[in-house]
């Protein structure tokens, strides 16, 4: 056996859970390698082509804040950007970016192989290696073996995938790429459980061949928007979407052919998203619906490739042709690239720890696609997660835990290893039940200093945390201690800017909380200092939507005491006597790490979780003793 | 999601309806807060001042300024307490009434209602109890929560689950309305008509309202079971009302102001307050007024709880008693056929053939047979087939009331919210309170529901 190198931690894939994962693990400072099937296709957008949207931009801001390179390759790489739900509360807003995608790859791939202590090496990994449960290395299949004592799997769609067009179906990756076809069954061998999952794409169409004269144009946002806390684009090009819809033509053309649709001939096995439907199982799905929209989005700034958002398909080619020519503006339309759906291998993430560590193999990790989520946002920030933790365990450090309360990343880990999925997992504001804390603005406040102490977040990003901390605190505090009194003075400087007149003596901060006044208007009649947007932002949401923060905190703290309490690993649950038996099979299963996680388990009722604290009091008194 | 630790809760922690005090009690950080706002000391000094261990004379004061008892509070700062938590406890007058409406004036100032065993477990787990009674405690939260469990899916069954999602369903649809338009603002998803929505709600506050003044279990625990007691003259409706009213302690109260048709009386029947109708009729036995019995039943029949009609088992059925017969079946009525202890000519399986819904008990009030058989369907009507102890039938009542002004009270909140034109991401918060509060009663409170209903209901996809 040729030992071709040992590392520290091993990523396997190098899409955007395995980026993150191995420019993580390098830059707390291990060896790292991240293999991948293709040089040219690191961090690759097989599907389409934009970053973000609600709770998917919270993530990339989440994973930016604590020192994750998502943020920062999206501004320095996208070519559109729109602020989302501007006219919803703060929680909910949110940044979506075109991307143009062969620019993100092209720096992405370009950070990776200068990162220090990174390898980035085109592998197929076909074997975990391991010895006594732990992991000690990976098998490539030209027979070599890279040792290490972490991995990270971020296998994506690769898995045994399995392209299906129509009818016509193949082995292999996502837009003409090659599948780890033997990897999978190395994971059944070493104890890991598999599902089959399925997604699609749209067609990507010729630029020239579509009339947009019959479209109504998207344009970005006029103000210069950055998902990363350290970017300070002011100025960027702007590519525009194109919004268009589909007709009766186009539904007659889908439901007359619906018998060659693989759904429908059973060719497909894998679960698809429920919220990523193809265009045929909308028209199924809403057969009330006269029309569906779609929007033609650029795949960059040197490609005529555009994506077809919305019309995701597995039909045969003959078909796809069809019903896209029904669609004004896309008469003549050339497809450059055929729509397909893929089914791939991924794991339960049930049998995962919060850490994202297998819970019988020690060492091995996994994030992304691998782990049933879809979404380039969920992969990237898990990949984040898993990269930290490998390295922190590497480093004999205790694993990066996020709680629900402080990000969708604790919310998203949270979902996947205690409630699991059965579908492709996205992430929603909705699945979050401390929205209002979990905000995209606040997201450095969150969680950078965590990044700081784990060693991911640079000086320059912890200076420009702590200044702006700073400023938040300095001028919350001004504010909340200048009074203004009820005199003549002070309202005919009201009413002069516009502004309703005072009764009792207030402070200034009491006047933020009202709904015309901004800390611009205060600014313009007391004399207070100017700030930066971000600090003037982060006072008047905090002023503005104080009533609703504080219900949600306290909420957030009555938890607490059932979050902070451990279960140590070695409970034996066949010992608790009076657990329900369901409550004492999902236990076992789960390994809850903490009461808080137990208690969110469905079939674990409250008394079970009484019943659970009373054991582990009485177990904490028999040790004492 | 699992109820809090450190939250602070209340409970009755002596029987209903037995011994002369009663006592609630309530234990956690707030305890000593909460109590302040309902409790006035005769010298007015409020308990946050008063030493621990200190007993405290005074009364318990509602909203509206009313007073409710005169009661003493027993005082003990933590950890010199059972729990180890602040703990106050409320010594009041024995009797339904007052126990009750102080449970609830301390439940709706922000104490929780406390899980079977939890006083014991918060002991055990502060560090109170020793080792060898941790199993104990364990065993009662089993039984108790066993036994709790079964009489609230008892209620929920019927009544209580069908109303419960007459409210939720349309909340549901709501709160997945606007998450669609929040999580996919760039999805045809049709907006909401704010208005329309506050009106909705309305609608459900309204349901929400009658279900609380209407909702059996609430109602009997507040005012009684209306109980009528109809049947032909001379059939023994008077003497079964005196031995009901001597069953236990009864209060005997002639309300001033009301007409002699509306004198009640109250027998608490092994927990559950009988509030007997008419008692006056059925005690003037020559009395003009009362023709017969049928025309009684007819206006009783959609008043009453509970309708508990006799007849003479010594006699045969005449045309009023199948009248009697015909308007009860189907209701909750009782059919109890006296004078057991006379040769029974009555056709009884006329009536069990008419009848099949109801109970039928034999009793003879001159022998004071049969009152246990009685008791004990009396008991099935109000629990819906499910005995269970004092503390549990009270709690589940207490609980489902709570939960619905908890729920009311955030809708509140939400159309409040929409008013002032708050964002909607905002006004979601209240409306998910409310149907989790509303899930709460039928242990149904799952995250993923809101998501089922988004995809179900709205086309949304790249």
């Amino acid at each position: 056996m040729f030992i071709a190198g040992d590392y520290d931690v091993i990523v396997i894939g190098a899409g955007h859970a395995g980026v993150e994962a191995g420019l993580a693990a390098a830059r707390i400072g291990c060896r790292t390698l991240l293999t991948t099937l293709n040089m040219d296709n690191i961090a690759l957008m097989p599907c389409n082509p934009s970053v973000g949207g609600p709770a998917k931009g919270h993530l990339v801001r989440e994973l930016d804040a604590l020192g994750g390179e998502m943020g920062i390759n999206a501004d320095k790489t996208c070519i559109q950007f729109r602020m989302l739900n501007t006219s919803k509360g703060p929680a909910v807003q949110a940044l979506r970016a075109q991307a143009d995608k062969k620019n993100y790859q092209n720096r992405m791939k370009e950070v990776c192989e200068n990162q220090e202590n990174l390898d980035v090496k085109q592998l197929l990994v076909e074997k975990i290696l391991t010895e006594n449960d732990k992991v000690s290395g990976v098998q490539i299949e030209t027979g070599e073996v890279y040792t290490c004592r972490a991995v990270v799997l971020a296998s994506g769609t690769y898995l045994r995938g399995r392209i299906i067009i129509g009818e016509k179906t193949y082995d292999g990756g996502p837009i003409g790429q090659r599948a780890a076809m033997a990897l999978s069954e190395s994971l059944l061998n070493i104890g890991v459980k598999l599902m089959r999952f399925k997604t699609g794409t749209p067609a990507r169409v010729d630029k020239r061949s579509l009339d947009f004269s019959k479209m109504k144009i998207q344009p970005g946002d006029d103000e210069c928007r950055n998902f990363s806390f350290m970017s300070d684009e002011v100025t960027r090009e702007q590519v525009p979407c194109w919004l268009t819809y589909t007709n009766e033509n186009t539904h007659k053309i889908l439901r007359d052919n619906i018998d060659r649709a693989p759904m429908a001939n059973g060719i497909i096995e894998g679960v698809g998203p429920r919220y990523c439907p193809s265009i045929e199982t909308k028209i199924i799905r809403f057969p009330d619906k006269d029309k569906h929209q779609l929007f033609i989005e650029p795949e960059g700034l040197n490609t005529n490739e555009m994506y077809v958002q919305g019309m995701s398909t597995s039909m045969p080619i003959d078909v796809q042709f069809a019903f896209l020519q029904t669609i004004p503006g896309l008469e003549n339309v050339k497809i450059m690239r055929p729509g397909y759906a893929i089914e791939y291998d991924c794991l339960d993430p049930l049998q995962l720890q919060p850490s994202l560590e297998h819970k019988n193999i020690q060492g091995f990790f996994s994030a992304g696609q691998a782990n049933g989520t879809s979404g380039y946002e969920e992969a990237a920030a898990q990949g984040l997660i898993a990269g930290i933790n490998a390295a922190l365990k590497i480093k004999d450090k205790e694993p990066l835990i996020l709680k629900r309360s402080e990000a969708y990343l604790g919310v998203l880990i949270d979902d996947l290893v205690t409630k699991g999925t059965n579908e492709p997992y996205r992430m929603m504001t909705s699945r979050a039940e401390y929205r209002l804390i979990l905000r995209q603005d606040n997201a450095d406040m969150r969680l950078t200093e965590k990044g700081r102490m784990i060693g991911l977040v640079n000086d320059a990003r912890y200076e420009r945390f702590t200044n702006k901390k700073t400023k938040i605190q300095e001028i919350t505090k001004l504010l909340q201690t200048t009074k203004v009194n009820p005199n003549k003075e002070t309202n005919e400087l009201l009413l002069n800017n516009n502004l309703s007149e005072i009764r009792s003596s207030l402070t200034l901060y009491d006047l933020l909380k009202r709904k015309e006044i901004t800390y611009n208007s205060l600014q313009e009649i007391f004399d207070i200092p100017k700030i930066s947007v971000e600090v003037e932002k982060q006072i008047e949401i905090t002023a503005n939507y104080e009533g609703y923060i504080v219900k949600q905190q306290e909420q957030v703290e009555r938890m607490e005491k059932l979050e902070s309490k451990k279960i140590p690993a070695d409970i034996d649950y066949a010992d608790v006597a009076n657990l329900r038996d369901e409550a004492r099979e999902k236990l076992q299963q789960i390994c809850p790490i903490s009461v808080g996680q137990a208690a969110r388990i469905s079939g674990v009722s409250p008394a079970d979780i009484s019943i659970l604290l009373i054991y582990m009091e009485q177990h904490n008194r028999r040790e004492k003793q | 999601m699992s109820k809090e630790i450190n939250d602070t809760i209340a409970a009755l922690a002596t029987p209903v309806g037995e011994g002369g005090i009663g006592i609630i009690r309530i234990s956690g950080e707030n305890a000593i807060a909460i109590v302040d706002e309902i409790f006035v000391a005769i010298n007015e000094r409020p308990l946050a001042d008063r030493h621990s261990y200190r007993a405290i004379y005074g009364k318990i004061i509602a909203a509206d300024e009313k007073i409710i008892d005169e009661v003493i509070c027993l005082l003990m700062r933590k950890p010199h307490s059972y729990t180890k938590e602040n703990v106050v406890e409320i010594q009041c007058h024995g009797g339904m009434m007052p126990l009750k409406n102080i449970l609830a004036l301390v439940l709706s100032h922000g104490a929780r209602l406390a899980e079977p065993g939890e006083f014991t477990k918060r002991a055990f787990l502060n560090g109170r109890l020793d080792l060898a009674q941790a199993q104990a405690v364990m065993d009662i939260i089993k039984a108790k929560t066993d036994a709790a469990l079964r009489a609230a899916n008892g209620h929920l069954s019927g009544y209580f689950s069908s109303h419960i999602g007459q409210i939720r369903e349309p909340l549901l649809e709501m709160i997945a309305h606007y998450e669609a338009i929040i999580d996919f603002p760039e999805e045809e998803v049709d907006a909401i008509d704010n208005i329309q929505v506050m009106e909705k709600i309305g609608e459900l506050r309204e349901k929400i309202k009658a279900m609380l003044s209407t909702a059996n279990t609430g109602r009997i625990l507040r005012d009684g079971l209306i109980t009528a007691i109809v049947g032909k003259p001379n059939v023994g409706k008077s003497s079964l009302l005196n031995l009901l009213l001597r069953t236990d302690r009864a209060i005997v109260t002639d309300v001033p102001g009301t007409t002699r048709d509306s004198i009640e009386e109250y027998a608490d029947i092994d927990g559950v307050p009988l509030r007997i109708i008419d008692t006056a009729g059925i005690r003037q036995t020559s009395d003009k007024v009362e023709k017969i019995g049928v025309d009684k039943a007819r206006l009783y029949i959609d008043k009453a709880d509970l309708i508990i009609a006799l007849f003479d088992g010594s006699k045969e059925l005449d045309d009023d008693d199948k009248e009697i017969i015909e308007l009860v079946k189907q209701k909750k009525a009782l059919i109890v056929i006296n004078k057991n202890d006379l040769p029974q000519t009555i056709d009884e399986s006329y009536i069990a053939g008419s009848c099949e819904l109801n109970s039928i008990i034999h009793i003879s009030t001159v022998k004071e047979q049969g009152l246990d058989e009685l008791t004990a369907a009396i008991k099935n009507i109000v629990y819906a087939g499910n005995a269970i102890g004092h503390e549990g039938e009270y709690v589940n009542n207490v609980r489902q009331i709570n939960a619905l002004k908890n729920a009311d009270a955030h809708l509140q909140d939400a159309i409040k919210g929409l008013d002032d034109e708050i964002p909607e991401d905002l006004v979601v918060i209240d409306l998910r309170s409310a149907w989790e509060k509303l899930g709460d009663i039928i242990g149904d409170t799952v995250n993923e529901d809101i998501i089922d209903e988004i995809f179900s209901r709205f086309c949304i996809g790249k």
